[in-house]
């Protein structure tokens, strides 16, 4: 994780964070994302691949369609930006937004 | 200023702002705005997004919460798409750039947002795009539902611009403020014209593409005399227009004089003059115009623009109210005639491919007996109140009639039973207005108190012609030898039995054609009250040998085109400053 600051105390922080729930990035996780990114006060933009889309907007985020394996990048930048970075990767990869994960191949 | 043509199908002049309503199948026309009213449409849009999110989480809470189903999901999505903070600030970007209309802009960002979503690969995204358009619905719904309400709220003088306008959306037009009216499509008939001319108001149809050119809050010109429509006149334009308006209210008001005379012929002949209406407010108008009772109640208004089947209550008191204006005098009351409209094709699975030759009207009520008995219900214990008369339209044939004569006894029987009083022999007639009744008309009769020949559909469905299609609006004409011939056959078949037939159609409000239906032997005439007076003129100014005459001659033409010609020419002899 990097951290860089300028000059009016904003952060800017950044992180890559794997989709690992089975259905991936569809819509009922990608609502919850955007719950999250709307609590806090930084700019959340997420890329998946060559899309970007604004991890606030649920209209971009459900474009991204990101599938299980996907290692979505995540830059935030703001007074919370460390803050939100943690919420999402915590909803994503510890939480994996609720759901299975693959059923491992016999 | 532009300048449209289209077709007169209401005499009269308005002066007045426009207020334009869409049809609701929401296709959104490009629409301009002023720069000065960007702030409200952009607060327009904020209300409608907000009252849609209302909408959409009271439906979510409705729901049962221990469902994980797919219906709560969905509520969810819409939800989120619509706190989406790009959305609405996307929207609003548009009407301030493009200077357009709220559901415009909100049409053409989510349809852009919906073909985005179905191009995706992933089918799971795709299908994303019917949630988008969904959206759409329910914000335009906010949108449009509001103009809706603008109609119903009026607080100064407008005139209606629209696509075409239907029953519903007429239904409560309130006449001190509607003062015109101007579709892109509709014909002579169509229900833009009764309309208009039950109010006395200025109409013109069929002009194709005025929704696209008026913008909001145009100051526009309604010439019914002329059928000229001209959007921003210029200061001259309507200098001129306010002079031929004076004109033709002072004729309006000569007219009007002769209210209190009766409708005689010069040679002695009298002619029973009754009015058409659709509430009862208009009975008052009836009579202030010179009308002698109600020829034509139409009683589909109480059906219209509500969610529900109007209840007996509702349906009495209405009648009542009509007849308590007329005490003694006729009220004939017809029974539901809807279809080829919202109100029965709405509520069906699949709409009816040919709704016209459809489940409607009569036949709609002898399958919805409920529905059916409560009208008649109505209609019996309002019969005791004064001269009510029961009209059945849209019978083809004996075997329906029958059926339709049994039903009414059957309810007789319950009220009976129930105590409850009506007049055991209130007249009954039908509406005469397929060719089947017309040729029939003989072995009708004997079951009928009375015929009325419904002139517009017996004309639409003998010359197979669309009344409200535009296309094939000059096809249409009651001027036709087919159709006069078949009018002839049923007031001969009338007369031999013995019961009265009377036109209530709208040639009984063109004043070509009063010549020729008293040569034909009516003499009953009901028409919309604002031209009653003139009607009057026409009878009291000639004798009914010369329209025995103008029948003949009339009769033996084989043209539309030569007959149209003859009647005017002869109504221009009689009454010349109408023309």
């Amino acid at each position: 994780m990097q951290t860089g600051k300028d000059s009016v105390q904003k952060v800017v922080c950044e992180a890559e964070i794997e989709i690992k729930n089975a259905d991936g990035l569809h819509m009922r996780p990608a609502m919850q994302f955007v719950d999250i990114a709307n609590r806090f006060s930084s700019d959340v933009t997420v890329t998946s691949g060559e899309n970007s889309a604004d991890g606030k907007s649920i209209m971009q985020m459900s474009m991204l369609a990101a599938t299980y394996g996907t290692k979505l990048e995540i830059k935030a930048e703001g007074v919370d930006a460390q803050k939100v970075i943690g919420a999402l990767r915590e909803l994503v990869e510890e939480k994996m937004f609720g759901e299975p994960p693959p059923k491992p191949k016999t | 200023m532009e300048i449209k043509k289209g077709v007169a199908v209401s005499p009269g002049i308005s002066i007045a702002r426009s207020l334009t309503i869409d049809s609701e199948d929401y296709r959104i026309p490009r629409r301009p705005i002023e720069p000065s009213q960007r702030q409200a449409e952009i607060r327009r849009l904020r209300n409608a997004f907000r009252s849609a999110i209302d909408e959409l989480a009271n439906l979510d809470a409705a729901q049962d919460r221990t469902q994980e189903g797919r219906i709560r999901d969905i509520f969810a999505v819409h939800l989120h798409f619509l706190r989406d903070r790009g959305l609405q600030k996307k929207i609003g970007d548009l009407i301030r750039s493009e200077k357009v209309q709220a559901e415009y802009a909100v049409s053409a960002v989510l349809r852009e947002i919906a073909s985005h979503f179905s191009k995706a690969k992933d089918v799971y995204i795709s299908e994303r795009a019917a949630d988008i358009r969904d959206i759409e619905r329910r914000l335009l719904k906010q949108l449009l539902g509001k103009r809706r309400e603008d109609v119903g709220h009026l607080t100064e003088e407008v005139v209606i611009v629209a696509r075409e306008l239907s029953p519903t959306q007429t239904a409560g037009f309130d006449r001190r403020f509607v003062k015109g009216l101007a579709t892109d499509a509709g014909g002579r008939t169509s229900h833009t014209a009764i309309v208009a001319r039950s109010l006395g108001i200025p109409a013109v149809v069929a002009l194709e593409d005025l929704t696209e050119i008026v913008g909001a809050g145009n100051t526009i010109i309604v010439d019914g005399n002329r059928g000229i429509v001209i959007v921003n006149p210029d200061e001259q334009t309507i200098r001129q227009y306010e002079q031929y308006s004076r004109e033709f209210a002072e004729l309006r008001s000569r007219l009007d004089a002769i209210r209190g005379e009766p409708a005689v012929t010069r040679d002695g002949v009298r002619i029973t003059l009754l009015g058409n209406i659709e509430f009862p407010d208009e009975a008052q108008l009836v009579l202030d115009k010179g009308g002698e009772g109600i020829g034509l109640y139409r009683t589909e208004f109480l059906y219209l623009n509500r969610e529900t089947e109007p209840t007996e209550e509702e349906h009495y008191r209405a009648y009542a109210q009509t007849v308590a204006v007329f005490r003694d005098r006729p009220v004939v009351i017809r029974t539901m005639d809807l279809g080829a409209d919202k109100y029965t094709q709405s509520r069906r699975f699949a709409p009816e491919p040919n709704p016209f030759l459809g489940l409607r009207s009569i036949r709609f009520c002898l399958q919805n007996l409920t529905m059916f008995k409560t009208q008649l219900r109505a209609i019996l214990r309002a019969s005791v109140q004064g001269d009510v008369r029961i009209m059945f339209p849209l019978i083809t044939n004996l075997q329906e009639l029958k059926q339709t004569r049994f039903i009414l006894h059957d309810v007789m029987e319950d009220l009976h039973e129930e105590s409850i009083k009506y007049n055991k022999n209130i007249p009954t007639g039908i509406m005469i207005e397929t060719p089947s009744a017309a040729l029939t008309a003989a072995s009708l009769a004997r079951d009928v108190d009375f015929f009325s020949i419904g002139t517009n559909d017996l004309t639409q469905y003998t010359l197979a012609v669309d009344r409200g299609n535009e296309l094939v609006s000059t096809l249409y004409s009651s001027a036709d030898p087919a159709v006069l011939r078949l009018i002839r056959m049923v007031c001969q078949d009338a007369n031999k039995a013995q019961i009265e037939t009377s036109i209530c159609g709208e040639m009984a409000s063109d004043p070509e054609f009063i010549m020729l239906l008293l040569g034909m032997g009516i003499r009953t005439i009901s028409l919309a009250p604002p031209m009653l007076p003139e009607i009057k003129q026409i009878i009291r100014s000639v004798t009914i040998e010369e329209c025995n005459s103008v029948a003949r001659k009339a009769l033996s033409m084989n043209s539309e085109r030569q007959i149209s010609s003859y009647l005017r020419n002869a109504a221009r002899k009689i009454l010349p400053e109408a023309f």
